[in-house]
């Protein structure tokens, strides 16, 4: 099963090569990971979606939390959340493809954030899975590059990871 | 206040810590330490022969004494030398800190002479580790390096020093005490947990009890006796947990797991109520998981790291906390109700086992290694810290070696690391000046560290070096006999050298030891006559002895091999 883990942990040099490190050394998978400092510049915040039986999402938990460095870990899925994903994807369009590309770039509600004559740079937010529906929704020959920022999320309501 | 260079304040650091001994190499990047150290008589170093040994023997001070094993090493090939070490202690959760010297921090990703990423390649076998940019975090560091390495679930850490903040001054004040946000090991265990495995325990009708390494880790023997004892139930201590117990006493059921007793296997496959403590259900313990766990029984754990409750082996009650404060705990329990099931059939069952002797061997004209280490036995007393290397040797010891206290069997049992045991028997020698040390080694074992027979010449170490020579690598031997149709690839060891010759050359004394009659002689020899020397015993056993009992690897503990099946 996929689940979406959020640590705080201490913004230090190597701190987030633990955590990698932790993954390949116990066979976890690491479907993405995104992180960043928090406003306490002390602080990072890092999200990892993985997936695995409940034992293993168990261990990876503990073992997580066993790291110095981390400070909290909460496992988003088990409750009410939120997750959205930043992709960049730029696209061939000129000719007919043009007017389809943002047409499809509208239904998703993306941004259309650079133009040449026979390029958009479309900028989509979203859950993963909606992310996934863009790229297939497209002809595969039109994409040029894509980047995803990988999973962030939060937790809904009063369910706070803070300090 | 006073102005200090970093290598001085390493060198405080080390006495606020009321360190006694170091044990390390010098290098380039060490220098300015060394000269510091040079400079005091509070903190005496060990030269060892090789970075390997330095960790080993700071790791065998740290087993046989419950203080922190503390290593120095350079650079690059000193800090790479040192990871066998670093990973050994790890795996056994032994509290150590290593400092290594790094390229000043100007040359650090410049591929400088003598740089490695000692951060990086440490990373996954330490419990922490600090690389340090500034002279003003060395006392913190240091004092937060003893306090990881201690606390919690023991392990190494790593201090890594560019040279350039050796010789930088700042002022030096040791913290007095350490806050860590994000460490905070739990201590007490969960009164509800605590309570719900009493009541399991006092109305199981097949109890166990199964302890490991972190009873002794956690100087918990007495309360485990105390406990055991007013409970009547029966008990297994693992290879990293002999001596928590004591082995003379009728309740000890011996050693579990692949070359553990048949009566101790059998009581932990069968019995209802396992108490397990600081152990970790390793797969040289308990066998196939999937086998251990289709038998009904319930599990209680107690261990101070939750990371190792329902790692392998799914538990009923899971208690997280400090050894000793746990089974107090559980004491007190005991003291309000007195009601517990009645167990004498259960030790009936047990008697069967029992009487099935599956220690027993049969003597021939050769040297058997069984002998040697019930012999050992009797001419120390029992009284003796033995250390061991890895292979037949080591279980032979852990086999017939009773240990009745803790911190007197030194062994690598998570990692297996050939070549602990000399070094180990180091660490122990200056940890316990008063106590006979045995190396119980063999041939292939000994050859891994065996350039430290100059350092225990060089500081008058009187270790007494049992080789089991018999001219195999015999549990690899033992294996290809087993499961490889006896094709012995690469599993005997010539070209061996003439080892009694060779403890001559090092200035120790050697005795050559052929015949059975021989062996009680020679060892009243080395630990009488030669009572202040090093003396290294090498003994010609029996060439394709195998160590029995046996679980093959990846079968169920109640698929036994004994000696007599065969």
């Amino acid at each position: 099963m996929r689940h979406i883990i959020s640590i705080l942990l201490e913004n230090e040099a190597g701190a987030l090569s633990r955590v990698s490190g932790l993954f390949s050394a116990r066979g976890y998978n690491i479907e993405t990971l995104t992180v960043a400092p928090t406003e306490d510049l002390s602080l990072s915040r890092l999200t990892i979606v993985t997936s695995g039986s409940d034992d293993v999402i168990e261990q990876i938990t503990k073992q997580l939390n066993k790291l110095i460095d981390v400070i909290k870990v909460v496992n988003l899925s088990e409750a009410a959340h939120i997750e959205r994903e930043l992709m960049l994807i730029k696209v061939r369009a000129a000719g007919k493809d043009r007017e389809e590309m943002k047409r499809m770039a509208d239904i998703f509600r993306g941004r259309i954030i650079d133009v040449t004559e026979s390029t958009y740079v479309i900028e989509l937010t979203g859950s993963g899975s909606k992310l996934d529906s863009f790229i297939q929704g497209i002809d595969a020959d039109l994409i040029l590059e894509t980047v995803r920022t990988g999973v962030s999320g939060i937790g809904r309501g009063d369910r706070i990871l803070k300090l | 206040m006073t102005m200090m260079t970093g290598a001085e304040i390493v060198i405080r650091c080390l006495q606020e810590e009321k360190v006694e001994y170091v044990f390390g190499y010098p290098g380039g990047a060490v220098l300015h330490i060394y000269d510091e150290l040079f400079r005091q008589d509070k903190v005496k170093h060990i030269l060892v022969r090789h970075e390997q040994a330095a960790v080993h023997a700071a790791d065998g001070l740290a087993r046989s004494s419950h203080k922190v094993g503390v290593a120095l090493v350079t650079s690059g090939p000193g800090a790479t030398n040192a990871v066998t070490g670093i990973a050994t202690a790890y795996m056994d959760s032994i509290p150590l800190v290593v400092i290594s010297g790094q390229v000043p921090t100007h040359y650090i990703g410049q591929d400088a002479f003598q740089e490695c990423d000692t951060v990086g390649i440490t990373r996954p076998c330490v419990k922490h580790n600090f690389l340090i940019k500034d002279v003003r975090d060395i006392a913190m560091t240091m004092k937060k390096a003893f306090y990881i390495a201690n606390s919690g679930r023991p392990g190494p850490v790593v201090v890594d020093i560019p040279k350039d903040i050796t010789a930088a001054k700042c002022a030096f004040e040791y913290p007095e005490e350490v806050h860590m946000r994000s460490y905070n090991p739990v201590m007490k265990g969960h009164a509800g947990h605590i309570k719900k495995a009493m009541q399991l325990l006092l109305a199981a009708k097949r109890p166990m009890i199964y302890t490991g390494g972190g009873v002794i880790l956690s100087n918990a023997a007495d309360e485990l006796t105390t406990l055991t004892r007013r409970l009547g139930f029966p008990i297994t201590n693992t290879l990293m947990g002999l001596g928590a117990y004591p082995a003379t006493d009728r309740q000890f059921l011996g050693m579990p797991g692949m070359h553990g007793t048949l009566e101790a296997n059998m009581a932990m496959q069968h019995c209802d109520v396992l108490l397990a403590i600081g152990a970790r259900f390793d797969d040289r313990v308990i066998g196939n998981p999937e086998n251990f766990a289709s038998l009904p029984r319930k599990i209680i754990h107690v261990d101070i790291d939750p990371t190792s409750i329902s790692k392998r082996v799914r538990v009923d009650v899971p208690i997280v906390g400090n050894v000793p404060d746990v089974l107090q705990e559980m004491i007190k329990l005991l003291d309000g109700e007195a009601d517990k099931a009645d167990i004498s059939d259960w030790w009936q069952e047990i008697a069967a086992w029992r009487a099935r002797q599956c220690m027993k061997y049969t003597m021939k004209d050769i040297i058997m290694p069984q002998y040697v280490i019930e012999k050992l036995y009797e001419v120390t007393g029992g009284q003796a810290i033995v250390t061991s290397d890895v292979g037949q040797h080591q279980m032979w010891a852990a086999q017939y070696y009773k240990f009745d206290e803790p911190r007197r069997w030194l062994n690598s049992g998570g990692l297996g690391t050939m070549g602990v045991g000399l070094p180990y028997a180091m660490g122990a020698v200056l940890a316990n000046p008063d106590r006979q040390v045995a190396c119980v080694t063999g041939e292939g074992s000994i050859q891994m560290c065996i350039q430290e027979l100059s350092t225990a010449k060089q500081f008058r170490m009187p270790i007494k070096i049992v080789n089991l020579n018999n001219g195999y690598l015999g549990m690899v031997r033992q294996w290809q006999e087993m499961f490889y149709s006896s094709r012995y690839s690469h599993s005997y060891m010539d070209s061996l050298p003439d080892f009694v010759k060779l403890a001559e050359a090092y200035g120790h004394v050697g005795i050559r030891v052929t015949k059975p009659e021989e062996v009680e002689g020679a060892l009243r020899k080395a630990f009488v006559e030669h009572k202040n020397d090093l003396v290294f015993l090498d003994i010609l056993t029996d060439r394709e002895a195998n160590v029995f009992p046996m679980v093959a690897a990846g079968k169920g503990l109640g698929d036994m091999i004994l000696a007599e099946d065969l």
